[in-house]
């Protein structure tokens, strides 16, 4: 099973770990490069590209401003279709449901479509806990599970790992789970894929439950939608009598006709590809096609929080794509883990502060995991203002601990504050830094600093002050004319 | 209980907050049916899928040449039974009844008809009416052969949904495929061929018979 997030570091200590493993930051940059390419490539077909992005945001944010109304009407057409509706309002809620509805089918195993809400809370984890085995059919989820790891990308959660690193897994792990590897696997990306076929083959054809998320579910006709790229969730929605699906509640689209927008947006930010492989959509039972039980579970956990913040709220029109994690400068050198989440990356700095709150001390640093570079919002489909949240939360976080002993950072910055605020004051304090430029010499960057100032001079170079200052330089050349 | 938790909290969220509209979709740019056809197959191919473009006579042999060396084959109880006129020595099941699914991972092929194609992304919908089947059976077979009619392409995925709403309406699910099954999962290289079928053969069959040029 995969290890948890919980208790996990700050970002700046899980950050420096992760840049110690030169491996890892080989893969990270190998694979975001390779997939950046491929979606500006086929984002630069499209002559309407920002016009999709702005119809995808203005749908995703009509939704969210009548998500009352389109979460009714999503109900009641489910229901009418077949479906049986659950809501969670967090996930013990959520978990508790699945476990109860697996139990009740009889079954001790379920094979598990890729899903970010499931992951999210936690679902593989609580079902162990239960005695119930959950396989991930999702070749990169298969490879964290059989890897004993945690997923470090949102589209692919093995993104750290390399076609050796892959090969040594399955040799090591998949007999014990079931198939075994064929003797003589090699590390050819074509023969790894073959293994994970027939090693999961067994279990589709064996499992009677499958869980699932859905990447959309059309409130006027109760459809939801499962995009992905090897067959594997068709398996799963297809061939087990029961099927278990975690919605998040801002995955709602009005119409049918939403689709269009969304399934031009998401593939060609998420793969790079100008259509996926597979899409499949179901509306509740369908007779003699598919599961005859049809569950889904409409997930809260935390949502309607960053619902509630005016400017938060746009986090909610994330559609999963993972285009800002692939051109992220951040992202590609630190990878998915540093930022203790199922959501890494840009989104992940974020949506995890805002749906878990700022109380542990990896969300309150997480809106500092950035260089506002700004790279992500640009390729954002449906135009999330990531650099703008960033700002924002960083206000949370720092607004939240006023009050009580100031600390020093808070100390320093109001003495800056009173020297920035009159020009003579400023000037002092250039000329005692002219001084202290002048005593380091020829050197160009101050290095480590004393004490406490470490912890600003350990991720930033700064300067060493100049020997003159400008307006030093200026009174001396020109102040007497 | 959670119900009532989650829709208050909803409400309490949206408490003065501006509703903003929805959009109207903007149409699809026009395209010729010709060109529409061409870039269909263009795309197609791109996937690493075969396609057999085909006059309406030849459509029965291009169906066999792409069964070539299955012995059995699976097929959807609605599919037009002429379409297999050209077949020899094959073993034809009908999915009547449902043939359980181990049974239908060991046949070498089905052959379905299609709801539409779209061009741009090389996509074929399968809206799972009786020519094409229940799901599994295009599903766990190796190889999908897929019989699509000029008249059923679109140009892009804006209108594509308007031909698939009747059966939505009716309850039926929706397959999209764009090229056989396929992995990026490791070192972000594509590789054909995971769970669904590894080959695709897309049998595209024209208006009406062209003279040979």
């Amino acid at each position: 099973m995969s290890g948890t997030f919980i208790g996990m570091p700050k970002f700046p200590a899980a950050a420096r770990e992760a840049l110690g493993n030169s491996q890892q930051r080989r893969n990270l940059r190998h694979a975001t490069h390779t997939i950046r390419a491929k979606r500006a490539r086929v984002v630069g077909e499209l002559d309407d590209w920002e016009e999709l992005r702005r119809t995808g945001a203005a749908i995703k944010d009509h939704v969210l401003s009548h998500l009352d109304r389109y979460l009714a009407e999503l109900e009641e057409s489910l229901t009418r279709a077949g479906a049986t509706v659950h809501w969670a309002s967090d996930a013990d809620e959520a978990n508790r449901i699945i476990t109860s509805l697996v139990r009740d089918a009889g079954t001790e195993e379920v094979v598990k479509v890729k899903s970010m809400a499931t992951q999210e809370i936690g679902l593989n984890e609580a079902l162990e806990e239960a005695g119930i085995r959950a396989w991930e059919t999702d070749l990169a989820e298969l490879i964290v599970q059989l890897g004993h790891d945690r997923p470090s990308h949102i589209l692919v959660p093995a993104i750290h790992r390399n076609r050796a690193e892959i090969r040594e897994i399955f040799l090591s792990e998949m007999g014990r789970v079931g198939t075994p590897p064929p003797a003589g696997l090699t590390s050819e990306p074509h023969e790894l894929a073959e293994a994970a076929r027939v090693h999961l083959r067994e279990k589709f054809l064996r499992a009677t439950v499958a869980v699932s998320g859905a990447n959309f579910a059309v409130a006027e006709t109760g459809t939801l939608v499962v995009v992905e790229s090897e067959g594997n969730g068709r398996m799963c929605l297809t061939l087990p009598e029961t099927l278990i699906s975690v919605v998040g509640i801002e995955k709602v689209v009005p119409r049918l006709e939403d689709l269009e927008v969304f399934l031009q947006l998401l593939p060609r930010s998420s793969t790079g590809e100008r259509m996926n492989p597979y899409t499949s959509t179901w509306s509740g039972v369908t007779p003699g096609d598919g599961p005859q039980q049809v569950h889904v579970v409409l997930l809260d956990n935390g949502r309607t929080d960053a619902l509630a913040d005016r400017v938060g709220r746009q986090a909610l029109r994330c559609i999963r794509c993972s285009a800002c994690l692939n051109v992220c400068p951040v992202y590609e050198r630190v990878g998915g883990h540093a930022y203790g989440s199922v959501y890494p990356g840009p989104i992940g700095a974020i949506l995890n502060p805002q749906l878990r709150g700022t109380t542990s001390a990896v969300d309150r640093s997480l809106p500092y995991a950035s260089s506002l570079c700004g790279a992500c919002g640009d390729v954002c489909p449906v135009g999330i203002e990531i650099p703008e949240l960033l700002v924002h939360l960083r206000t949370r976080v720092v607004d939240e601990q006023r009050g009580g002993i100031p600390s020093g950072e808070e100390l320093a910055m109001k003495g800056a504050a009173w020297m920035f605020a009159d020009h003579r004051r400023w000037e002092k304090a250039q000329q005692a830094a002219e001084l202290g430029g002048r005593a380091l010499g020829r050197k160009e960057r101050l290095g480590r600093l004393p004490g406490p100032l470490s912890a600003w001079s350990d991720a930033r170079d700064a300067p060493t002050p100049p020997a003159e200052s400008f307006r030093s330089w200026w009174k001396r050349e020109r102040g007497s004319r | 209980m959670s119900r009532e938790e989650v829709l208050a909290r909803v409400a309490a969220a949206l408490e003065g907050a501006e509703r903003t509209p929805l959009p109207d979709h903007r149409p699809a740019a026009p395209t010729g049916p010709a060109d529409v056809a061409d870039l269909f197959v263009e795309r197609v191919e791109d996937y690493q899928a075969v396609v057999h473009r085909v006059d309406p006579a030849d459509l029965p042999a291009a169906v066999a040449g792409a069964l070539q060396g299955a012995a059995r084959i699976v097929v959807p109880p609605g599919l037009p039974p002429e379409w297999l006129s050209a077949l020899d020595g094959v073993e034809v099941v009908a999915d009547d009844p449902p043939v359980p699914a181990d049974d239908l991972d060991r046949v070498g092929a089905v052959v379905t008809a299609a709801a539409v194609g779209i061009a741009v992304t090389g996509t074929i919908v399968l809206d799972h009416g009786p020519d094409q089947g229940r799901r599994a059976l295009t599903l766990v077979p190796d190889r999908h052969v897929c019989v699509v009619h000029e008249s059923q392409l679109v140009a892009d995925v804006p209108g594509s949904t308007a031909r698939l709403r009747d059966a939505v309406d009716d309850g039926r699910p929706l397959t999209w495929i764009s090229g056989p099954s396929a992995t990026s999962d490791i070192e972000l290289e594509r590789v054909e061929g995971v769970h669904g079928p590894r080959t695709l053969h897309v049998v595209l069959v024209g208006r009406e018979l062209r003279s040979p040029t």
